[in-house]
Order: structure tokens, then C-alpha cells, then sequence
């Protein structure tokens, strides 16, 4: 237990320096490979949790494809940072001001009364043989199958708007006709041609 | 967390049919479409409108004899889902009559559009039937993804993609901060289940410090979709950049879900906190009325008034919201009700005046419009009435029903402020009347429009006046949803 204590606070000890660092780092490229650090972590706290399918989903499908894409994005737009925050330097005191205000209310709140109901549960032992994968995958198609749907149907509409926005029907393109290019034969593209030699002036 | 029950699933499932029917009929069009040559789109738009139609005669023919729950209890249908069910249907059928000429003119009249409106309506469906917070939560995503994609509808418009860009990025952010609210809520209540929320609520939680950072969090994310003051930036952009017809769409049938999201989550489950949110909503209802009157006072945009003059009404809404009283949610849910009517009217009028290179959404373009055509004159006029609360017409009643709500749990001083406001607002809502009839026209040209949408627009004009004049049905129908 007290082994498993530690790994906890190490993790989440790097993942709230990982977080912070992503928005503080200059670099947008090190605030990515930093988010990539961050959800690795919260893998490794979900596979304590004795959640593994949700640890390796978030490293398959963040680390493995969004982060990646997002890498790409911030490589080939070349953003150039110091014009963009060019005016952002005079806004600090009204920043300092909001943020002032909004740490006292909350330590405010927290001193006054402790987090009360927030209590530290110790999380119920699990049977022998137990899967997580399983279990969700039970969970999903059964009792949560009304938003399972609700879910396709955002994913649904993500795609057409996505169509909808990006596609274009330009003309005067010259794609490729795969049914033209396959019923070519020979003849249709090499023409032999008889000509007398010539001499070499 | 009783059993699941495959039979008890299923039978819960015609409870769901107009939702049923509508995500199929939103599929069946999309594909439909394919086969629809680009001349003959209007009939993608009258397919659409058909199909609204018809979920709006399903979702009445639901048989409601008090709250029922279905879906593994994420569902959840009562008097008052039925109700709000059918006035959003009609109401973005409306708006789609509307809306055919006008992108028709722009060359954006595309199927995709009434595609994601239907999505749009699911969604806005799904809210109003939500009974956990998953729910809750995924209905408010499905109707706000389809709104963004809207947004940027016209895509060769850099004012359209910015607004939309805008409305994205401060639309994830209040989605993040629902999440984060109800986050806290669960990991409080130790439920996602809205009925389970209030007994917990109920049962002592009511004064959790927890408790209380999950009702702010929340509180913000239903500012932000209602657009009431401090969270209205987006309002005024928005509804400026986007294409008229989109306009139309987010400043009526949406503002139902907003009412829909406040009350399942502040009355259905936090209801036993009431003293809290109440409190916070007074800020917003207050900053909204001061902030959306005055300031639309400067404008010269007719679309951007119509923002800032949402941003007013939304106060109006939550003083009902806010009293804790059923005759509050009644005369709130009344309020809600008669302002998507006539806002989709007035932005109806917009369209209408608009042609082929014509906007139509500055104030001077109405200059004179009783000299060009008395009849739309007069209907505008009938919306602007209604929008500043004179008798005879609906909005009177309507504001007078959330005064009253106020007056009922002796907050005297917030009816004197919404008083004083309503007064500032009648200002900009006569100047425009005052500029139809009394100003020389500045543009001769004739005022198009099909017959059908010139027939709607009358009609949601003389709807306005019957019911202002007659509005004890709609008052028996708001009674009935919020016993």
C-alpha cells in the first residue's frame, strides 16, 4: 500500500508539472511533447486505478494519433508567437487583477470551511478475474446504451460538418479517372513510327 | 443502481419515438440529398420541415401521465418536455420556411444545412428529456456542434468563420466548465443521476462546500448558453457574422434548450439548493437587463440589437428562473416560449427585406418600410411591440408574469430594476417603428419572398397578437407543465 502511495504522488506529481509546464513552456512543440508526458501519467494512474483499458485507450488514441496530428499541425503552420502575443504584454495588470480576485474568493471559501464531503473513499477491492475492458464494454451496450447512441450520433455530425466545411468542388482539376487508366491496352499509348534514318550533320 | 433489464429497456423505447424518428429521418435525408440536384434543393428543405412536422405530432401523441423515466433511466418525459418538445419542433420548421429564399440568393442553399438543423433538434430534444447529467451533457454537445458548423456555413465569408471561431472556442470552454461543475457534483452526490442528485441534495447536502463550487461551475456554463451578462460576448458577434438564416436558428429554438438545460439541472436536481443558484442568478439577471437595454441602444445593426436584445430577455427569463417558485418556472417557461416566437419573426422580417446582394440588417433599411409594404410594416411592428412589452401583445403578458414571480417572493427592488429596463429597451424597439412609419424610404425595391414564407411570417406575426390578446391557453399549458 505504502509503495503504491508513493508511485501515486510521484505520477501525479509529474503530471502537474507537466500540465503546467504545457501552457508555461514558449515552445509550442514542447508544450506538445509536455501534454504527451501529462496523459502518459494519467495512464499510469488509471492502470493503478485498475482501470487498464481506459490507461491504454488514452495512450493509443491521444498519445498515439491526436497527439501526433497536433505535432504535425504545430510544425507545418509555423506560428509566429511574438506577433501574437505583441499585444498581450499590456493586459497583465487587469490578468493580475481577475486572478487576485479569483485566488481570494477561493482560498476564502477553502479556509472558511474545509472541503467537507470530500472525503477520501478507499476504492472497493475488486473480484478476482476482473476486466475492466470487460465490464465497460457490458456497461456500454446495457445501461449506458441511450448515450452510447447519443455519442455515434455527435461523431455523426462532427464528420459532416467537417465535409461540409473543408470539401471542395473546384474545377479545372484533372484527377484520376481509375476506371479510364485500367481499361488502357497498349495500343492506346505506344504509336510506332516508321521514319527513314537520317544523317548525322 | 438497480438491474438492467432488457425488457424494461425496450418498452421504454416508445416513450423515445419522436427522438427515434428524428435522428432516422436526419440520416435518411442526408442520403437523400445525394440524389437532389442542386436545382431542386428546396425539396431537402420541405422534406426536412415535413419530418419536423411529423416528430412534432409524435411527441404529442406521447402518452404523459406524470414523469416517467426510460432508457436505463436517462430518460426522462413529463408535461413540461412535451410542451417545450413541440413549440422547438414548430418553431425551427419556422425557421427553415424562412430560410430557403435567402440561401437560395447567397448560393449556400446546400442539404448539409437542414441536416445539421435537424441534429441541432435532436439535440435540443435530448436536453429537454435529460434525466443524468450524461445526457444532459451530450444533448448540449450535439446541439452545439451542429450550431458552429452552422455558424460557418457560408464558408467564403471571413465575418461567418470568425464568429464561428469565436462561438467555438468560448463554446468549449463553457462545455469544459458544465464538465468540470458536474464533475464536482458527482464526486459530491456520488451520482450522475439527476433524480439521485436532488434526494441527495435534499438529504443534507444542500450547504456542501463541494456542493456549492459544482453549482457555480454549472451556473457559469448555462450563463454562457443562455448569453446572459458576464457570458453574452459572444452574443452580439455571432449573431452579426453569421448568415441571417443561422441567426434565426441560434437566437430561437436554441434559447428552449437553455431554459430546458436551467431547469433540469438548477430545479430537477439542485433544487434543494435553491437559495444558492438563486442568488447567483440575480447577478446575472440584473447585469444582463442593465447591459443588454442599454448597450443596445448604440447599435446600428439590426442583427446585433436583436443580440444585445436577447441578452435583455434572458434577464427577464431568470427572474422567473430564479424566484424558486412554480409560479416563477411557469411565467419563465411562458417567457421563454413567447420570446423564441417573436424573435424568430423578427429575424424572420430580416430574411424577408433581404435579397440577392442585400443584407437588410441595418436599422435604416427598414427606413419607410410602411410606404413600400403597410402589411410588413405592420407585422414588424407587431414584433418590435411585443419585444418592448405593450399590451395587447404577448410580450406584455410575458413580462408581466416574471414581475409578478418576483413580486410573489417579495424581492420588490428587482422588479423596480426590470421595470426601469423594460423601459430603456422600449426606446430601440420604437425607434425602429418609428423609422418604418415615419422616415422616407430609402430603397424602392420590391419585397420578395415565396408565397409560403410570406404566409409563416403573417402568421407567427398574427400568432403573436391573438396570443396577446388571448393568452390564457398558453398560460393553462406552462400551469400544466410545472404543476
Amino acid at each position: 500500500m505504502m509503495f503504491e502511495t508513493i508511485l501515486f504522488f510521484a505520477f501525479s506529481a509529474v503530471l502537474v508539472g507537466a500540465a503546467l509546464g504545457v501552457i508555461l513552456s514558449r515552445n509550442p512543440v514542447y508544450s506538445a511533447l509536455l501534454l504527451v508526458l501529462c496523459f502518459f501519467n494519467s495512464a499510469v494512474i488509471w492502470l493503478m486505478l485498475d482501470a487498464e483499458f481506459l490507461g491504454i485507450v488514452l495512450v493509443l488514441v491521444y498519445v498515439g494519433a491526436v497527439m501526433v496530428l497536433f505535432l504535425f499541425v504545430v510544425m507545418m503552420l509555423d506560428v509566429n508567437l511574438e506577433e501574437l502575443r505583441k499585444g498581450l504584454a499590456g493586459y497583465w495588470p487587469l490578468a493580475a487583477a481577475v486572478a487576485g480576485l479569483m485566488v481570494f474568493a477561493i482560498l476564502n471559501v477553502v479556509v472558511a470551511k474545509h472541503l467537507g464531503g470530500l472525503a477520501l473513499r478507499a476504492a472497493p477491492s475488486l473480484p478476482a478475474g476482473y476486466s475492466n475492458t470487460r465490464v465497460l464494454g457490458e456497461a456500454l451496450f446495457t445501461r449506458y446504451a441511450y448515450p452510447a447512441q447519443l455519442a455515434a450520433v455527435i461523431l455523426l455530425v462532427a464528420s459532416i460538418a467537417a465535409i461540409v466545411l473543408t470539401l471542395r468542388h473546384r474545377t479545372g482539376l484533372k484527377p484520376q479517372n481509375v476506371g479510364e487508366q485500367v481499361k488502357v491496352s497498349a495500343k492506346d499509348r505506344v504509336r510506332l513510327v516508321k521514319m527513314a534514318p537520317e544523317k548525322r550533320p | 443502481m438497480n438491474a438492467f433489464s432488457v425488457a424494461a429497456f425496450t418498452s421504454g423505447l416508445n416513450l423515445a419515438t419522436p427522438e427515434i424518428f428524428l435522428a432516422l429521418a436526419g440520416c435518411a435525408i442526408l442520403l437523400l440529398d445525394l440524389l437532389i440536384g442542386d436545382s431542386r434543393r428546396h425539396w431537402t428543405a420541405a422534406l426536412s420541415i415535413a419530418a419536423l412536422l411529423v416528430t412534432a405530432v409524435l411527441a404529442g401523441g406521447v402518452e404523459v401521465n406524470g414523469p416517467v423515466t426510460a432508457l436505463g433511466g436517462m430518460f426522462l418525459v413529463d408535461a413540461m418536455s412535451q410542451a417545450l418538445k413541440i413549440v422547438a419542433l414548430v418553431i425551427v420548421a419556422v425557421a427553415f420556411v424562412y430560410s430557403v429564399e435567402y440561401m437560395r440568393h447567397r448560393g449556400i442553399l446546400k442539404g448539409e444545412y437542414f441536416v445539421l438543423g435537424l441534429f441541432a433538434t435532436l439535440g435540443i430534444l435530448v436536453l429537454i428529456s435529460a434525466a443524468s447529467l450524461v445526457t444532459v451533457y451530450l444533448g448540449l454537445e450535439l446541439l452545439s456542434l451542429c450550431l458552429y458548423a452552422m455558424v460557418a456555413f457560408d464558408r467564403d465569408s471571413g465575418r461567418s468563420a470568425e464568429s464561428a471561431i469565436k462561438y467555438f472556442v468560448l463554446g468549449s470552454l463553457a462545455s469544459g466548465t458544465l464538465l468540470y461543475g458536474m464533475s464536482i457534483i458527482y464526486g459530491v452526490t456520488g451520482s450522475l443521476d439527476l433524480g439521485s442528485i436532488a434526494a441527495a441534495v435534499q438529504g443534507g447536502l444542500a450547504t456542501n462546500i463541494g456542493l456549492l463550487f459544482g453549482i457555480a461551475f454549472v451556473i457559469v456554463a448555462i450563463g454562457f448558453k443562455f448569453g446572459a451578462v458576464p457570458f453574452h460576448m459572444w452574443i452580439p458577434d455571432v449573431y452579426e457574422g453569421s448568415p441571417t438564416c443561422v441567426t434565426l436558428f441560434v437566437g430561437s429554438a436554441p434559447k428552449i434548450a437553455a431554459f430546458a438545460l436551467a431547469m433540469r439541472l438548477l430545479v430537477d436536481g439542485l433544487g434543494g439548493a435553491q437559495v444558492d443558484w438563486g442568488q447567483m442568478l440575480v447577478v446575472l439577471s440584473v447585469l444582463s437587463m442593465a447591459i443588454g437595454n442599454v448597450v443596445a441602444i448604440a447599435q446600428t445593426n439590426l442583427k446585433r440589437m436583436l443580440g444585445y436584445s436577447t441578452i435583455s430577455h434572458v434577464g427577464y427569463i431568470l427572474l422567473g428562473i430564479l424566484a424558486g417558485t412554480s409560479q416563477g418556472y411557469q411565467s419563465a417557461m411562458f417567457y421563454t416560449i413567447t420570446y423564441v416566437i417573436v424573435a424568430a419573426g423578427s429575424f424572420g422580417m430580416i430574411l424577408l427585406l433581404s435579397r440577392h446582394g442585400f443584407e437588410a440588417d441595418r436599422i435604416e433599411d427598414f427606413k419607410g418600410l410602411n410606404a413600400r409594404s403597410p402589411w410588413f410594416a405592420g407585422m414588424m411592428a407587431i414584433f418590435m411591440f411585443s419585444l418592448a412589452g405593450l399590451p395587447p401583445f404577448i410580450g406584455f403578458w410575458a413580462k408581466l408574469g416574471v414581475i409578478q414571480a418576483v413580486l410573489g417572493i417579495n424581492a420588490v427592488w428587482l422588479a423596480v430594476v426590470a421595470v426601469l429596463f423594460s423601459v430603456v429597451g422600449a426606446y430601440y424597439y420604437l425607434r425602429v417603428v418609428k423609422m418604418m412609419y415615419f422616415d422616407e424610404p430609402v430603397d424602392a425595391a420590391r419585397i420578395d419572398g415565396s408565397p409560403l414564407m410570406r404566409a409563416v411570417l403573417s402568421a407567427n406575426a398574427l400568432l403573436v397578437l391573438l396570443l396577446g390578446i388571448a393568452p390564457g391557453a398558453l398560460f393553462v399549458v406552462c400551469a400544466h407543465a410545472l404543476p
